[in-house]
């Protein structure tokens, strides 16, 4: 079962890539008053059900996949793709 | 002679430099491998050397936190066996959770790479107890993901115990409170940025990194 996995840097951290490309759009005439850029990881795992692979991605997001120092993470709540 | 231990990630690439500054003050260097384990008792140093550790995937130093020899180093840690982080040595022990923090991309998003006036802020442990308390060395920097990161808790922590190693006089990447280098509770992980391995002689343009090896 396929399930996207989000991860965000934090609001209260400097998202520094966000700002340059923010600023890149702004000179380029766009108006863009915030960008963050993060991660998407598309996990396939064995379970029965969506609850039961979310877990299992919960497990190995705080194993490995995300720092909470700086990040946060939202499992998608239906399969991928 | 002390014998070091200089862990090899695939990626790592300033193994060589760490194991000739270790033999140039007479320390006896031993690579370790990545995937191995090993005996902490036939160490009495251990370091992990700047590079690019899994090619940085994920977060730097993060997949090289959970490589197998992560574990022998956790062991070496719980010993008190002094271990010196360097660059992306730093990034692995901050992912590792041995240090607290977290070095994110440079503040104005470019790799630097420059030689960085340092000044040495606490000498509690062995590694820089060959330098004295706001002593300012000359140490080369070269990376681009070294803004050091922590909560308010850690940083205060840091503050209050002494645990800042150095600080750069003129911040090159955005780092809180100027951080170069710190240190754990316990004294015996000093991890930093900077390269003292490309300071040695005055070929390279300064000698200042010295002080770090000259215990061995």
């Amino acid at each position: 079962m396929k399930i996207g996995l989000k991860i965000l840097p934090r609001k209260e951290v400097l998202d520094s890539q966000g700002r340059t490309v923010q600023n890149s759009l702004n000179e380029n005439g766009f108006r863009v008053s915030h960008c963050t850029i993060g991660k998407y990881i598309v996990l396939d795992v064995d379970a029965q059900n969506i609850n039961e692979a979310r877990e299992k991605i919960q497990k190995m997001a705080e194993f490995i996949l995300y720092n909470p120092l700086i990040e946060t993470y939202e499992i998608e709540n239906q399969t991928y793709g | 002679m002390k014998k070091v231990g200089i862990v090899r990630f695939l990626g790592t690439n300033c193994d060589k430099d760490v194991a000739l500054a270790v033999e140039s003050v007479g320390g006896h260097a031993q690579y370790l491998w990545y995937q191995d384990q090993f005996d902490v008792k036939e160490y009495e140093a251990i370091v992990l050397p700047g590079g690019f550790s899994y090619g940085d995937y994920l977060r730097t130093g993060a997949l090289a936190a959970i490589a197998p020899i992560m574990k022998s180093v956790w062991e070496a840690n719980q010993k008190g066996i002094p271990i010196l982080g360097i660059c992306n040595g730093f990034q692995i022990l901050c992912e590792a959770k041995m240090l607290p923090g977290v070095l994110m991309r440079n503040q104005k998003q470019r790799f630097i790479d420059e030689l960085e006036e340092l000044q040495i802020e606490s000498t509690k442990s062995v590694w820089i107890s060959n330098y004295q308390s706001k002593q300012k060395i000359k140490i080369p920097i070269a990376h681009g993901e070294g803004r050091y990161y922590a909560e308010e808790d850690d940083l205060k922590a840091l503050q209050d115990q002494d645990l800042i190693v150095a600080t750069y006089l003129d911040n090159p990447n955005g780092s809180v409170y100027d951080i170069a280098g710190i240190m754990n509770t316990q004294k015996n992980i000093v991890a930093l940025m900077p390269h003292p391995e490309r300071a040695m002689s005055d070929w390279m343009g300064s000698q200042d990194g010295r002080g770090f090896f000259q215990w061995l």
